[in-house]
């Protein structure tokens, strides 16, 4: 039991992650990771979110009528969002703010939904807790490399931070403007599951179909 | 117990599932609603100390905003006015409603708002000697957002003390840049009126050659930022100008406010 544990908790950060193998949640990916404070926000709500769905899905699994399941799924996680929503503007206003609309689009991540469906709803409520806890941190630990490499070469800072002083306070750094535009998230996102299929090979998806080769008009 | 996937059971499990999830929702609602007010209130006031450069790092925002008394000022007159209830008056609001604002025609309209509201909400720091700033409401659009935010002018009602925008959505490092604690301290000590009593002030493009005449009328464009630069150049022009709180500057000047 200790082993699978394990394996479900931290099988989800490296081995299977969301973001990298899954390439699910990305749109919230490219949107909070300009500053790393959000980012963790955003990391903890969903991974609460993920962890608390999965976990009342699975309490509730077998009273759960087939042909209604999608819907019941969405419900639970739509409430926990609210509430987690609530919570975020009642105890960090500031962050909650900054994360304005995304904390609301947790319910239409993938992350949440797809473990949801293909975990909980087969599994016990402890294992299907545990699976929510590591699949947030692979999310997590894919946003938080995301923010850091973004904020410190784009800001200059690291949590408001300032690590490399920036020419328009009077420093030498002179920022990376496309750091901080989302487009930038999906190079750093291509560039780390790159990085991390050339190591691990069996991630590599073998390919839906072959090129044909050009063929050329005769010229007449 | 009965089968889940016949007629009534799919009816009776959505059923209950959506009572419990509406209390649990209704409930946290609720429930966490004072903190929530109360994070709103503080963030308004961060908003406007930190816009006057009264901020001071270790004091509590409640105490810093005790000494600032808020006034609801008529536009048009350029009067104080009793007409709305300070405590419930959320002038974004009445920008929206028909009865409480009105519309701007196009020449009118510098800033890009398309109305305006009749009564702003202003807050006027005062000492034994009379008035020491004034902070104003000012919004405008940008690039992208509209930009909310405050000015304050001195007691002379007409050097800027400080400016501060708490909401855009403008591009980060570029139009984002009127967050710049350096670009927001040029604003410091320039003047607002000229001589003749017309608004003066604006961002111009490029920085500000200070030998030349005028330049105490004028603030750096921001680089990359046309577009942003030139929508708070229009907003303040409007707000203080002849529709904006112009009429009120001088009411307040002479004594007659």
């Amino acid at each position: 039991m200790a082993e699978k544990t394990k394996d479900i908790l931290f099988k989800p950060v490296v081995e299977n992650n969301p973001i990298a193998l899954q390439i699910l949640g990305i749109c919230s990916a490219l949107a909070v990771t300009s500053q790393l404070s959000v980012s963790l926000v955003m990391c903890l709500a969903l991974t609460t979110v993920t962890a608390f769905s999965n976990f009342f899905v699975s309490l509730v699994r077998n009273f759960i009528p087939g042909n209604i399941r999608i819907i019941v799924q969405m419900t639970i996680i739509a409430s926990l969002v609210i509430v987690v929503d609530q919570v975020l503007k009642a105890v960090a206003y500031d962050v909650s703010k900054q994360l304005s609309v995304f904390v609301g689009l947790i319910i239409t991540n993938c992350i949440v939904m797809g473990r949801a469906e293909a975990y909980a709803m087969k599994n016990p409520p402890v294992a299907s807790f545990l699976d929510g806890v590591g699949n947030g941190l692979g999310y997590s630990v894919i946003l938080i490399v995301l923010a850091v490499i973004r904020e410190l070469f784009g800001s200059g800072s690291l949590l408001g931070i300032e690590i490399l002083p920036v020419v328009s306070t009077g420093g030498w750094y002179v920022p990376n403007g496309l750091l901080l535009l989302p487009p930038s998230a999906f190079f750093l996102i291509g560039g780390f599951i790159w990085i991390l299929r050339t190591f691990k090979t069996d991630q590599v998806e073998a390919p839906d179909f072959e090129l044909a080769p050009n063929t050329r008009a005769e010229v007449v | 117990m009965l089968n889940k996937d016949t007629v009534g059971g799919t009816l009776s499990v959505a059923l209950i599932l959506c009572v419990v999830c509406s209390i649990v929702v209704a409930s946290s609602a609720v429930l966490l609603r004072p903190m929530q007010q109360a994070n709103k209130d503080l963030d308004r006031k961060t908003n406007i100390l930190s816009a006057a450069g009264l901020l001071k790092e270790g004091a509590s925002v409640d105490s810093l905003f005790e000494g600032i008394s808020v006034r609801a000022v008529d536009l048009d007159s350029g009067q104080f006015t009793d007409s709305v209830d300070l405590e419930n008056y959320d002038q974004r609001k009445a920008s929206k409603d028909p009865a409480l604002s009105e519309e701007l025609s196009a020449s009118e309209d510098l800033a890009k708002i398309s109305r305006r509201a009749n009564v702003a909400t202003v807050y006027i720091v005062e000492n034994s000697g009379g008035i020491e700033k004034v902070i104003l409401p000012i919004k405008g659009y940008g690039l992208w957002s509209t930009l909310y935010g405050f000015i304050a002018l001195e007691g002379d009602l007409n050097t800027v003390a400080g400016l501060g925008f708490y909401e855009h959505a403008e591009t980060p490092g570029l139009g984002g840049e009127v967050d710049n604690p350096l670009w927001k301290a040029k604003w410091e000590g320039k003047k607002v009126f000229d001589d003749e009593g017309k608004t003066a002030l604006r961002v111009i493009k490029g920085p500000v050659d200070s030998n030349r005449a005028g330049s105490e009328y004028q603030i750096d464009g921001l680089s990359g930022a046309t577009l942003t630069s030139r929508g708070v150049s229009q907003l303040i022009q409007f707000w203080l100008g002849e529709n904006g709180f112009a009429p009120f500057l001088t009411k307040l000047k002479e004594g007659e406010a």
